[in-house]
């Protein structure tokens, strides 16, 4: 689903990330870990468009396609979603009428109509149920005055509404605490299958208990340094990156 | 010297004439053109029209008493223009002459109908000789429209009456002849614990020049409440200087709401003064402008009594070249203590071309008072827009949107619904998307 070949990107001409390769495939969960400052939210950030950051070298290809010269908003018709870390407020736009727009505009560059707005209503009650979301919360400002455990389960809900072919967590569990967390990781359970596929970006094992992960890597210095299955993020809540610094030594 | 004013004094002499000297406001006239003919247009000498220049206006030669179209305008042709899914009074003038084939007036406990009849009905004296000119300034452009004030709304409210219908005030223009000039000056009292919405626009129907100096004077007595929008989305050939005025007594409520997304050159004078206490005004505007349009907002509020509140809150969008004023005043005598004065002035700057010049200015001489202002000039948010986009909003619909955001809070003071979805139309046509939604 998603190939990352040598991939060099930064700002101002210099890398931050410094050659990854990464191989994510449909059905899979990946777990990237790091410690601050590795170049983990960068490569989120690259893979969704953001315009700030510089290609210097290598490609992504998603599902057969290279997408690197694509805005995001094509990225995002294509199917990949990025739950951001720090969602932005946008005052005087409803969840819902976001939610409606970002769908709608989705199937407008697919050739598709509106969803009917009989659809589109039952589609947010169900998710909104499942994510435990007040139906008030949906007529707020988007990310307006929420606390930090909603706007991470509002980025969640629009992953639901938008039912995206590779989502990206970045720094979900920041801010939730432990009910919020299963209730996420619950919410992103009940949407994966064989055809989809999930990249979890993260500083903790903890989310990783709920969500669980076919593959872990480790992101150091702007480079996968290591890489395993989920037993290395185990390993890494008990030991800390320091062994891995050791070993590259 | 400038052609204009040679123009408009030269034709002053004829115009008194021809009005009759025994007009019960000859005198005001009189007094106001020799105002007008001394000051003349201001100039950018003067800081409050620093940023706003009228030497292109004053190198036109505008008629100043259009000749009259011999067919009626069909109102299917401007049907647009009013709020046609409502049911509404109308005050509709035609290259300044009044039309009764599109208006819809009323004298039924109301008055809903035209200042000429005010001004030449003796019934009407009392009222004139209460109100007219009372709270105009007597600066020249006012004093101008002053000297020449012949036609445009008046509207009397008496006590306790609550208007259900809002009243259109609408000034067409054909485009007879090339360039006209047009001076309507409308009179409005709001009678104690009396309720009235009115809807103002200035509408050309060519792509001839036009430039309107208007007048409005508003008077609320105690307890009223008056709701006025003011929709200037004008040809780009248009340009307007528009004065308003509101004296406010004890309790009172008034909001002016003003939309400025049309015309070349839009000059608003808003001026609010508070006469009573527990007094309420509302000075609201969102701007939308591009190419090369200009639009200066010269507000004031002067709290003369205690325990009132003020609230201004302007929003304006600039592309292209254009060009955007804000000078907000706000005057608090000694007298007034316990004052709410709040004051906001947002800008987005689309293009690295646009300027907005903002300037607020608190003057207070009361010590117990609340007065805060604030005013922000930036760019539209590139963290949201990425939010946004990618979500698979594309850029131009990611830019609405959150210009849409950004006015949000001024449309949600709209009180009337069919006008606020109107305004919906015209920002969402202004900006060139179509989102779908209402906010």
């Amino acid at each position: 689903m998603l190939q990352i070949k040598n991939l060099h990107a930064g700002v101002e001409g210099k890398d931050i990330l410094k050659g990854i390769d990464l191989d994510v495939n449909a059905g899979e969960v990946h777990a990237i870990m790091g410690p601050n400052g590795s170049g983990k939210s960068t490569l989120a950030s690259v893979i969704a468009g953001k315009e700030e950051f510089e290609l210097h070298q290598g490609e992504i290809v998603f599902e057969g396609a290279e997408i690197s010269e694509l805005d995001p908003e094509e990225r995002a018709h294509k199917g990949l979603f990025l739950s951001f870390q720090y969602p932005i407020e946008i005052p005087g736009v409803s969840v819902t009428n976001f939610i409606k727009t970002a769908i709608n505009e989705t199937r407008k560059a697919k050739g598709l109509d509106d969803m009917p707005a009989s659809d589109m209503l039952k589609k947010i009650k169900e998710k909104a149920d499942m994510l435990e979301i007040d139906r008030k919360f949906l007529s707020r400002s988007l990310n307006e005055g929420f606390s930090g455990g909603e706007k991470k389960r509002n980025e969640i809900f629009q992953l639901a509404m938008m039912e995206p072919k590779l989502a990206i967590l970045d720094e979900t569990d920041s801010g939730l605490d432990i009910d919020a967390l299963k209730v996420v990781a619950n919410g992103v359970n009940k949407l994966k299958s064989k055809d989809n596929a999930v990249i979890v970006i993260t500083h903790y094992q903890r989310l990783l208990d709920y969500i669980v992960p076919d593959h872990v890597h480790v992101l150091m210095g702007g480079k996968i340094v290591k890489s395993g299955g989920k037993e290395l993020a185990h390993k890494l809540e008990a030991q800390g990156y320091d062994w891995i610094k050791e070993e590259l030594v | 010297m400038s052609n204009l004013k040679d123009k408009l004094v030269s034709s002053y002499i004829a115009f008194e004439d021809y009005l009759g000297h025994d007009s019960p406001i000859h005198e005001l006239r009189s007094d106001a053109m020799k105002v007008f003919e001394e000051q003349g247009f201001p100039s950018k000498k003067e800081e409050s029209w620093k940023y706003t220049s009228l030497k292109s206006l004053e190198k036109t030669n505008y008629s100043l008493f259009p000749k009259q179209k011999e067919k009626h305008i069909e109102l299917k042709d401007v049907r647009e223009y009013f709020l046609h899914d409502i049911d509404t009074y109308k005050i509709v003038f035609v290259d300044g002459v009044y039309s009764s084939f599109l208006s819809e007036t009323t004298h039924d406990s109301i008055d809903v109908c035209l200042l000429s009849a005010a001004l030449n009905k003796s019934k009407y004296q009392p009222v004139i000789e209460a109100y007219f000119n009372k709270v105009a300034e007597k600066d020249s452009i006012t004093s101008l429209n002053t000297a020449f004030a012949k036609e445009g709304a008046y509207i009397h409210i008496p006590k306790n009456k609550e208007v259900e219908k809002p009243i259109e005030i609408i000034n067409f223009s054909t485009g007879n002849e090339a360039a006209v000039m047009l001076q309507p000056r409308n009179l409005i009292v709001v009678g104690e614990n009396a309720h009235v919405q009115i809807i103002e626009r200035h509408q050309s129907l060519s792509e001839n020049a036009v430039f309107t100096n208007s007048v409005t004077e508003i008077f609320g007595e105690k307890r009223a409440y008056v709701d006025y929008y003011k929709i200037q989305t004008d040809n780009p050939t248009a340009s307007l200087i528009d004065s308003t005025y509101v004296s406010q007594q004890q309790e009172s409520h008034c909001r002016v709401h003003t939309f400025s997304f049309g015309g070349k050159l839009t000059r608003n004078n808003l001026h609010f003064y508070q006469y009573g206490e527990r007094c309420d005004s509302t000075l609201n505007g969102i701007t939308i402008i591009e190419d090369k349009q200009h639009v200066d907002h010269n507000t004031l509020v002067h709290h003369t009594a205690p325990n009132c509140e003020s609230h201004q809150d302007y929003k304006g969008v600039y592309a292209d070249r254009s060009t955007g004023v804000f000078n907000g005043k706000v005057l608090v005598d000694k007298i007034a203590q316990k004052i709410d004065a709040f004051q906001q002035n947002n800008n987005i700057l689309v293009d690295d071309r646009a300027t907005i010049n903002s300037k607020p200015q608190l003057e207070i001489f009361a010590d117990d008072v609340k007065c805060s202002h604030g005013c922000t000039i930036g760019q539209l948010d590139e963290e949201a827009l990425f939010y946004m986009r990618s979500r698979g909003i594309a850029k131009k619909e990611a830019r609405a949107l959150l210009m849409y955001a950004f006015a949000n809070s001024v449309l949600e003071s709209v009180k009337i619904p069919e006008l606020k979805q109107r305004i919906n139309k015209l920002i969402a046509k202004k900006i060139g998307v179509s989102l779908g939604f209402q906010l």
